[in-house]
Order: structure tokens, then sequence, then C-alpha cells
């Protein structure tokens, strides 16, 4: 492995590590919010208790979300500083954007969240976990739009004498086909996540006891947002592929392993084979016309093969290889595409047994089992997105291998790769366990635990 | 070099600022809970001083690098890459320590509840001084060649200049932290903080003036400018204001010391962004490093409507808690559940004033820890000197390891 190997894989797990959070901050700050709105409309005690069982996950989760995105601000100048002098002027604006706008936001309202339960009037603190929430909301927006621009960038110019990129028109940077949809399909994939996720919880407790009416709610609740956000996020995804059809037709090449350009053109279930050297792969099962329809919405369209494109682009941008890991490319598609069709049924399931949720052991279980789904789905999605990319890391402009870091050696990346891996693998497990034990906890009694002698074993900062 | 760009040098001054003045007592209260927290309830309180706050103040570092990234994407690619192994130590002790404040709430056992403990006290201590390591590089020089380039060791990051940088801000934090302790807390607590802030107090106005002198004699001047002047000033305002027991002024004070140091350390740095130690035509600057004059504007405009609103949000947090803290608070909390104690009944009695205690009442400092303080004193003093000997920013002349040609 060499440094350019090094680094992309340092890169891509620590970020895939960050996203395993990001998306139950976000979802699980919009779902706590509306269970904090519930109870100050009805005045019903189960809702408070849930807002507090669900807030403590939340919290915990938050920890981890942010020490890892920390890291992530700094990696582009650590590791790619190529990238980091090439793009700042352009890339660099959200970014900073995002943390004027929403990173503020976001720690501040949470801090006065957490400990301002008693200080804040009901309604102010009921502000203070919806500012939460949109904090969360925006970061996103700013950091996928970032993201997209490396897909397709916009709104800029290369600066003849730097040869580097200069924006021109943030209005374009913030307006990107690629940035609209991907944006959508990643708020849709968070409420996703922190709906299975609050769901699993439910269904945990729900199966020890059936009538626990705090937890038939939650249950209800996470359905009820579950249900539209799958379906809603399979045709916001369907849409994604035809934006790749348009501005990275490598990319959906590559999920299908379609290397000769066809029309109409089918999708296959599975292959056996396939990868860069082989391209005769067996494909199993193939839906007709299927690809079509993803990468072009249209039953008949064309999707131009690998080969066609690579020919392209050598005559365009020289010769190289710009045929990305086709082997990680179609699994990547089929891993995001069945477990997230596997969410929809669970979530149509649980809408069937709507009013005996306590009394259907099978879909509770189900319920339980699907917790990893989402987590799975959305690493899948990213793998997808970036590894479709390559071997650009910013798509027509520059080649990953001119991104890194010349200053920067193999033995230094190995270090710190060593240190991630070690540091984030503990984190997970603590995080782990903590997130298990207080999702196994019974809601909070009626009492407040204030009037309640408290063990001395257990204050809280 | 644009008017703009020179704007975005002043705000990154103002953001890194404002990270050491928000972020430098949340450090020195980590570096100080477990002294001046002496059990269990007490390290929780002490922590507590902070919890509602820290998250929000680490937003000003990431303001920090991200506004670096966006208006000087050559700084940022240069200082991060070449500081990386730097980076890398600062970046674990800011991860152990920020989950160390949820993780240490929710421990199941003592021994993991102290674990995190120690690692909140350990990274809070680490992170401070190689940030300040960093910030001290970029004034002292570290070796750059014409392409923009590190091409330096492990070692040419830790040139005394930048330590004695680094040392002084961790410094600064820590009487920084222990003054907010005093502010803060109430009786027995109160009394450690301020007797640690005591003894801090001479020890820190002589590193940060001794800093002081040297950034200005190393970068060719003989008098110090008037914002050097002012840090010399205010240092030792802090000293004798924690003195005299007054926690508030002396906050005052050691805001305005750590403000102090930052805007000295950018000013001698203007117009330079990054010194390099091999060649002075490869130092990067301002004009050299900044983004185009539109993504600048566009960045202006969007700061100056932020900028406001964000202070006004987080000085409201402040005002709400403001209280100094006391046991009460802690039973307030539920057992361990990260969302905060639970609402009270409406009757309660919401936030009842805590009794500032009586001046008389405070121990006097025990001569034992007057004599250790000016003891510290001169040891820092000899350090400083002997760093001096050895050459700090600016000597051009040592680059990597004496062994790279100029
Ligand atoms: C789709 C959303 C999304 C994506 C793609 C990313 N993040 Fe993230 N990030 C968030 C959404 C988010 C968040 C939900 O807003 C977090 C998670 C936990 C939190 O408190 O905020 C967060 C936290 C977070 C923090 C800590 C903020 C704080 O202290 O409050 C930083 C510095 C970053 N991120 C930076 C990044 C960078 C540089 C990324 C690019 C590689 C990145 N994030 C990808
Ligand atoms: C602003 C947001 C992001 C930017 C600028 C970005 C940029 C990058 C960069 C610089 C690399 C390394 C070079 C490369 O291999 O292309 C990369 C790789 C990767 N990133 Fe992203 N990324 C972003 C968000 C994310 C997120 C949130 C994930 C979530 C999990 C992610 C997943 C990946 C993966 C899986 C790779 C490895 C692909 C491969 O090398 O095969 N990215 N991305
Ligand atoms: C609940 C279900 C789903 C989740 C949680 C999910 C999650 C994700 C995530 C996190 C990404 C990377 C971010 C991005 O670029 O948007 C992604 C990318 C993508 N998703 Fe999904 N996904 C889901 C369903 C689908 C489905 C059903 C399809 C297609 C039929 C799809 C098509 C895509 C495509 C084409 C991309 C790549 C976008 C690009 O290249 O920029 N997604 N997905």
């Amino acid at each position: 492995m060499d440094a350019v190997d090094l680094a992309r894989l340092q890169f891509a797990s620590t970020s895939i590590y960050h996203f395993l959070f990001v998306p139950l901050t976000i979802g699980l700050a919009l779902l706590v919010a509306l269970l904090q709105t519930q109870w100050y409309r009805t005045d019903r005690p189960e809702y408070l208790r849930l807002t507090r069982f669900f807030g403590v996950l939340l919290v915990i989760n938050v920890a981890v979300g942010v020490v890892t995105g920390l890291v992530q601000e700094f990696q582009f100048g650590m590791n790619w500083s190529g990238y980091s002098r090439f793009v700042g002027d352009v890339f660099g604006a959200p970014l900073a954007m995002e943390g004027l706008a929403a990173f503020f936001l976001e720690s501040v309202f949470l801090g006065l969240w957490i400990f301002g339960w008693n200080r804040l009037s009901r309604r102010v603190h009921l502000a203070t976990i919806w500012l939460v929430a949109l904090g969360g909301v925006l970061s996103a927006a700013f950091i996928m739009a970032a993201n997209s621009w490396m897909q397709n960038p916009v709104g800029y110019v290369i600066n003849p004498d730097t040869g580097r990129a200069q924006l021109t028109d943030i209005g374009a940077v913030l307006t990107n086909p690629v940035f609209l949809r991907s944006y959508l399909h990643v708020l849709l994939a968070s409420l996703v996540t922190a709906a299975v996720v609050m769901l699993a919880i439910s269904a945990w407790h729900l199966r020890r006891r059936p009538d626990d009416p705090g937890f038939r709610s939650s249950a209800r609740l996470a359905l009820v947002v579950l249900a539209p956000a799958t379906v809603l996020n399979l045709l916001v995804g369907s849409e994604l592929g035809v934006t790749e059809g348009e501005f990275q037709p490598m990319k959906i090449a590559a999920a299908e392993a379609q290397w000769e350009t066809c029309q109409p053109c089918s999708f296959s279930m599975f292959q056996i084979g396939g990868g860069n050297n082989d391209q005769t792969p067996d494909k199993i099962i193939a839906v007709p016309h299927l690809l079509s329809l993803l990468a072009t919405n249209s039953w008949d369209g064309q999707v131009v093969g690998m080969n066609d494109l690579q020919a392209q682009y050598e005559q365009q941008y020289g010769p190289g290889n710009y045929v990305p890991n086709v082997f990680i490319q179609y699994w990547a598609m089929r891993v995001m595409a069945y477990l997230a069709t596997l969410i929809v049924l669970v979530a149509l399931w649980g809408l069937w047994r709507w009013n005996r949720l306590g009394s259907s052991p099978w879909f509770l279980r189900a319920a339980l089992w699907s917790l990893p789904l989402p987590f799975l789905v959305n690493t899948a999605g990213w793998v997808l997105t970036e590894n479709g990319r390559q071997p650009w890391i910013v798509q027509g402009l520059q080649l990953t291998r001119d991104g890194v870091s010349p200053s920067v050696g193999t033995a230094t990346i190995v270090v710190s790769l060593v240190v991630f891996i070690v540091l984030y693998g503990a984190l997970a497990v603590v995080d782990w366990l903590l997130m298990a034990r207080y999702a196994r906890r019974e809601l909070e009694p009626e009492t407040p635990p204030a009037e309640v002698e408290q063990p001395a074993h257990a204050p809280s900062y | 070099m644009t008017t703009l760009a020179i704007v975005w040098f002043i705000v990154l001054t103002v953001v890194w600022t404002g990270f050491l003045l928000l972020e430098g007592f949340d450090f020195g209260v980590g570096m100080l809970h477990r002294l001046v927290g002496r059990d269990e309830e007490g390290r929780s309180l002490a922590i507590r001083t902070i919890g509602p706050v820290w998250d929000g103040n680490e937003v000003w570092l990431i303001v920090a690098i991200a506004g670096t990234f966006a208006a000087f994407p050559a700084w940022y690619a240069t200082a991060l890459s070449a500081f990386y192994p730097l980076i890398l130590i600062v970046l674990v002790a800011l991860i152990l320590r920020g989950v160390s404040f949820e993780f240490r709430s929710h421990a199941a056992t003592a021994r993991s509840r102290n674990l995190w403990s120690w690692a909140l006290a350990v990274g809070s201590l680490v992170a401070p001084l190689g940030l300040g390591i960093m910030l001290g590089g970029f004034l002292g020089g570290i070796p750059i060649d014409a392409r923009e380039e590190f091409v330096g060791g492990f070692g040419d990051l830790f040139r005394p200049y930048a330590v004695l940088t680094g040392v002084t801000i961790a410094l600064v934090c820590l009487l920084h932290g222990a003054v907010f302790l005093a502010m803060r807390t109430t009786d027995d607590m109160r009394l450690r903080a301020l007797r640690i802030a005591k003894v801090l107090g001479p020890v820190v106005a002589l590193l940060v003036i001794a800093w002081v002198a040297l950034t200005r004699f190393d970068q060719g001047g003989a008098l110090l400018s008037v914002i050097e002047l002012a840090t010399a000033i205010v240092v030792i305002a802090a000293a004798l204001l924690v003195h005299a027991e007054r926690e508030v002024a002396a906050f005052t004070a050691t805001l305005a010391t750590a403000a102090g140091i930052v805007v000295s350390l950018f000013s001698e740095l203007y117009p330079r962004v990054m010194v390099s130690s091999l060649d002075a035509a490869n130092d990067l600057t301002i004009a050299t490093t900044a983004s185009s004059p539109y993504a600048l504007a566009v960045m202006t405009v969007v700061l100056g409507v932020l900028l406001p609103v964000i202070l006004v949000y987080q000085g409201w947090t402040f005002y709400v808690f403001r209280n100094r803290v006391s046991r009460a608070d802690l039973t307030d909390d539920d057992g361990g559940g990260g969302a905060g104690p639970p609402p009270r009944p409406p009757t309660a009695d919401v936030d009842a004033p805590t009794v500032r205690p009586d001046r008389r009442e405070l121990h006097p400092v025990r001569p034992e820890f007057r004599f250790v303080t000016w003891l510290l004193a001169w040891a820092a003093a000899l350090v400083v000197a002997l760093v001096r000997g050895r050459g700090g920013p600016g000597t051009r002349s040592q680059p990597a390891g004496g062994e790279r040609p100029r």
C-alpha cells in the first residue's frame, strides 16, 4: 500500500465511522423534538418520560459524533493538502459556513437543553431542542453542498496563474443539482436511521411489557415517521441514479458492472464473479428495463458502458484508467437497495399491526433485528458515492493521487491509522455498552427522581 | 494583498482569541477538576461549572480551522500537513476529553469513572499545549521550502520557542480555569481553587512576561508593542486580583491575558501567516495564501450576518448558567441520565441565590505555598533564559537538524 491508498483508507474509515453517529443525531434530535412538542401540547407524562429516555440516547450519541467530526475538520489538511490547496477557495466556504451556521447552534442549544430543564420556561426549553435539530439539518446541508461539489463541480473557474479552483458563484454551489437531491436523500436517511433505532428499542420493551403505553407511543411515532421516509427515500434514491447518469455516468455504469453500452438495460439481482478484470460476470435474475429506468428515468434509456466511457475519458483527459473498483461499486449498490427494501417491509408490517403491536411477537422480533440495517445502508450509500468517483477526488478536475499531502510519509499515516482504529474501536465499545444499558432501562417513574434519594455512585455533572 | 484578505486575517485572530478565552477555562477546569474537587461529588461539581458550555466553546476551534481553510487554503494545507504528528496528538486529546464528560457521568463503576476523569484531566492539558506549540511554530518558524511544503522532521515541530509558547498557553489556561472555578463554586471548593490560583498567579505572570519579551525581541523589535505591553500588565493585574480574592475582576484579567497572547502572536506574524526557518522568501503570507476576493466577500457577508447572532445566543447561555454551582445542583440531576435534571414541579424555588461566603472566612495562603510559588517562578525564569540562549524564533541560521543548506 502506498501513501495514497493509506490516506484513502484512513479517510474512508474515519468518515464512515463519523457517519454512523451523524444520521442518528440528526434524526433523533428531530424525533425527540417531536416527543417534547407532544408533551408540551398534551401534558401527558408519558411523553415527558419518552423525551427524557430518548434524550439520553441522543446525548450519548452526540458525544461521539462531535469528537469524530472534529477529526474530519483537520483531516483535509493533514492527509489531503494537495486537494485542500486546489479546492480551498470553493470547498472551504461551505465548511466554514457549517461551523458558523450549524455547529454553534447545535452545540450551544444542546447545552441549554440538557441543563436547562429547570432554568428555562417550558416554551423556551422546547425551542432549544428544535434549534438543536435545526443545527443538525443545517450542518448536513453545508457538508453535502461541499461533497456534491466534488461530485459535480459548479460555480468556479480554474485560475490560470495558480492552477487552482476559484469560486465564482456561490449560488451555483448551493443549487448544484447533485447537492439538492443527495441532501434530501441524506435527510431522509437520517430520519430512517433514527426511526428504526426508536422502533427497535420500543420493540425490545414491548416484547417484555406488551401493554406499556409509553413504548407503544414511541413505536407508533417511529412507524409514522419511518414508513413515508423510507418510501420517499426509495424515490429520491432512484432520482439520484438519474443525476449520476447525467453527471457521473461512469459511476452508474460501474454500479451495474455494465461494460458495454446498452439500450434498454436490465438490472441484475446478483452476479457471480465480476470486478475490473472480469468483464463477463454471470448475472443472475436480470430485471429488464430496470437499469434504464434507474439511470435515465425512461423505459428504454441508453446507459453508456464503461469501455466506451473509458475511451471517451482518455480522449478528454489523456491516458489513464478511469474505471473505479467495479466489484465494490456493484455490491455497494445492491447492499443499499436490498437492505433499504427490507426496512420498507418492516415499516409496512408495522403499519399493518398498528393496533396490535404488543401482541405481534414476530413483528417485534423483526423490528429489533432491523437495528443494524440503516447503518449498513448508509455506509453502502457512501461507498457507492465515493468509490464511484474514483480515480477522481474532484470529478474531472483532480485525481485522488494528486490530492494527497506530499510532505506526509507512509509511516506517519500508518501510525495515525493505527491510532484512529484503536481509539475509535474503544469508543465504539464504550458507546455501544452505554447505549445498550440506557436503552434497556424502563421509563422513569412518574415522580421525578429529584425527590428520590440519589445513589451516591451515580451523580451526573 | 486585498483588504478582504487582511480582514480575514483579523477575523481569524478574533476567532482564535475567542477560542482561547472560552475553551481556555474549560481546559483549565478539566486539568484542575481532580484537585479542586477532592471527592467524586466535588469533581462532578467542578465539571458541572463548564458542563453546559464547553461544547459550544469548542466550536470556536472548529471555526478557526474551517475559516483558515476557506480564507487561506494554502496556510491550512501547509500547516496541517506539516504539524501532522502534533495534530494527531491534539486530536486524541480532544477526543478523549470530549467523550469523557458524557462517559464519566454515565460510568457504571468507580474505576471507569476515575479513568474518564483522568482522560479529561490529561486531554485538557495536552490539547492547549499542542495547539500552543503549533501557534508558536507559525511565528517561530519551521522548515518550509519554496513549494510551501514542510521539509523538516518531527523534532522541528518542537523548537524551544514553540514549546515555550505551548507551555505559556497551557499555563494561562490553567490559571484561567482556576479563577473560573473560584468564581463559579462555593465553600471549600472555591477556597481550593483560589489557593491554586494564588500559587499559579506569579508563575503565569512571569512566564507570560518572558514570552512577550522574547517574542518581541526575537522579531527584531526593541520596545514592546502596545498590545504586548498591555498583555504584560493585565497578567500582573490578574495575579494581584487573584491575591485579593476578587474572582470576577481576576477572571476579566485572565480573559484579557488570553486575548493578549493571541493578539500579540498574530500581530507579530502579520503580514506573514507562517514563517519559514529556511528562507524569508519561503514565508507564507496573507497575500500568497488568501482565497479569491469573491470567496472572501461571500464569507464576509455570512460572517457579518451570523457572528452577532452567535454572540448573542452564546452570551445568553452564560447568562442562564451564571450562578455558582453547589451541591444542590447535583442532587437536582437524575442519577446519570444525560438528559439533565428532570423538570421540577412549578412550585419549586428555582435558582435560589447562592450565598457568597464572607471574605473573612477565607483562609490565608499558607506560607509554604508562597514559597513554592516563588521557587516555580524562578525555575520558569531559568528555563526562559536557557531557551533564549539556545535560539528562539527568527533563528534562521539553524535549519532542520542543522545540515540542510539554506
Ligand atoms: C449529512 C451530514 C453530515 C456529514 C456528511 C458530515 N457531518 Fe460532521 N456532523 C454532522 C453532520 C454531518 C452533525 C449531525 O451535525 C454532527 C454529528 C454530531 C453532532 O453534534 O453534529 C456532526 C459533527 C461534526 C463536527 C463537530 C461539531 C461540534 O462540535 O458541534 C465537526 C467538526 C464535523 N462534523 C465536521 C465534518 C466534516 C469535516 C465532514 C466531512 C468529511 C463531516 N462532518 C461529514
Ligand atoms: C464533505 C464531505 C466529504 C468530503 C469532502 C469527502 C471527501 C473525500 C475524500 C477527500 C476522500 C479520499 C479520497 C478518495 O478516496 O476519494 C473520500 C473518500 C471516501 N469517503 Fe468521502 N467525503 C465526504 C463525506 C463523506 C462521508 C460523510 C462519508 C461517510 C461515510 C464518506 C465516505 C467515503 C468513503 C467510503 C471513501 C472511500 C472511497 C474510496 O477511496 O474508495 N465521505 N471522500
Ligand atoms: C432508506 C433507504 C436508503 C438510505 C438510508 C440510503 C442512504 C444513502 C446514503 C447515506 C448515500 C450517500 C449520500 C448521497 O450521496 O446521497 C446514498 C447514496 C446513493 N443512494 Fe441511497 N439510500 C437508500 C435508498 C436508496 C435507494 C433505494 C436507491 C436507488 C434505487 C438509492 C440510490 C442512491 C444513489 C444512486 C446514491 C449515490 C449518489 C451519488 O452518486 O451522489 N438509495 N444513499
